[in-house]
C-alpha cells in the first residue's frame, strides 16, 4: 500500500519539478536544443540540479539489497553500449527535437488539459506498443 | 551561438531540477526502482505482471502535478507550436526510441547519470545529439 502511495508522491513531485523547471514547456525545450539560434541554456541546470541531488541517494541505494520499504532493489545492471541503445536514443532525441516533449513532460502537459499533449502521448504509447509487438515477434521467431 | 538572456531562467530550472532529483531519490530509496518514465509507461502496455498499481500511481502523480501546482498559483501554459502531424511523428519516434534505447531523459538522463552509469551517459549523449541536430535541421535548414 505504502509502495503505491509513495509512487504517487514521487510522480507528483517529479511532475512539479518538470513544471517549475520549464521542461514541460516545449517552446522552452526547443530553445535549449537550438544551439545555432538564440540559445537558452536554462535546461542544463535542470539536469545539473537533479543529478547533484541524486548522486548520494543512488550511491546509498546501490549498497542496499532492499529499499527502506522492504522492496527488492532493482537497479539496472547492464553496462554495455550497443547499437540498440544508441540508435534508440537518437530516435528519441529526434522526436524530442521535433515537438519538444520528452515522455514525462508530455504526460504532465496532458494533465494541464492540453489536447496537443494528448495526441503526443497517444502517439508515444502507440510507438511503445509497436516496438513491444516487434520484440515479441522476434522473440517468437528465435524460439521457433 | 548567441545566448537568449531574456529567456534564461537558471533559478527556476535549478529549483525544478532539485525537485526532480528529490522525486527520483525518494523513488529509488523507498520503492527500489529507477524513476524512468518511459519504462514505467511501457510496463503498463505489457501483460499484467502484478505491478500495475505503482506504475499507475506514478503516472497519476504526474497527471495531478498541474492541479497541485494550482495551490501556489496558475501554472505556466505549455507553448506547443508544432502541428498535429509533427506531434504524431514526434510521439511515435519518442515511443519507439525510448523503448529501443531502454530509457529517456528521466531514466538515462537523471537516474542513470546519478548512478554514474556509462551506458546512460552514452544514451544521454545520443539523445541530446539527436535533439540538437533535429532542431538545427528543422529551424535552420528547412526553416520550419
Amino acid at each position: 500500500m505504502s509502495v503505491t502511495l509513495f509512487s504517487l508522491l514521487s510522480g507528483l513531485v517529479f511532475g512539479l519539478g518538470l513544471i517549475v523547471s520549464g521542461m514541460a514547456d516545449p517552446a522552452k525545450v526547443l530553445g535549449f536544443l537550438d544551439l545555432a539560434g538564440r540559445w537558452d541554456p536554462s535546461l542544463a541546470f535542470v539536469m545539473g540540479g537533479a543529478i547533484a541531488v541524486g548522486v548520494v541517494p543512488f550511491a546509498l541505494a546501490r549498497r542496499r539489497t532492499a529499499s527502506f520499504l522492504h522492496q527488492t532493489m532493482r537497479l539496472p545492471t547492464a553496462r554495455y553500449v550497443d547499437r540498440r541503445l544508441i540508435g534508440g536514443s537518437v530516435l528519441f532525441g529526434m522526436g524530442w527535437g521535433i515537438a519538444g516533449f520528452c515522455p514525462g513532460a508530455g504526460v504532465v502537459a496532458l494533465g494541464m488539459g492540453e489536447l496537443k499533449a494528448a495526441v503526443f502521448v497517444l502517439a508515444m504509447l502507440a510507438g511503445m506498443g509497436i516496438l513491444e509487438l516487434l520484440d515479441r515477434r522476434s522473440a517468437t521467431l528465435q524460439a521457433a | 551561438m548567441s545566448i537568449d538572456w531574456n529567456s534564461f531562467t537558471p533559478g527556476s530550472a535549478l529549483t525544478g531540477g532539485v525537485l526532480i532529483g528529490i522525486a527520483a531519490a525518494m523513488f529509488v530509496l523507498l520503492n527500489g526502482r529507477v524513476a524512468g518514465i518511459s519504462g514505467i509507461l511501457s510496463g503498463l502496455l505489457q501483460p499484467a505482471k502484478g505491478d500495475r498499481a505503482w506504475r499507475l500511481a506514478f503516472i497519476l502523480g504526474l497527471l495531478a502535478a498541474p492541479a497541485a501546482y494550482l495551490l501556489a498559483g496558475p501554472f505556466p501554459r505549455p507553448r506547443i507550436d508544432v502541428g498535429w502531424g509533427a506531434l504524431v511523428l514526434a510521439g511515435l519516434l519518442v515511443g519507439i526510441g525510448t523503448r529501443y534505447g531502454s530509457g529517456c531523459t528521466s531514466g538515462h538522463g537523471v537516474c542513470g547519470l546519478s548512478r554514474l552509469s556509462p551506458r546512460s551517459l552514452a544514451a544521454t549523449a545520443a539523445f541530446m545529439a539527436g535533439g540538437f541536430v533535429t532542431v538545427f535541421v528543422t529551424r535552420h535548414l528547412l526553416g520550419i
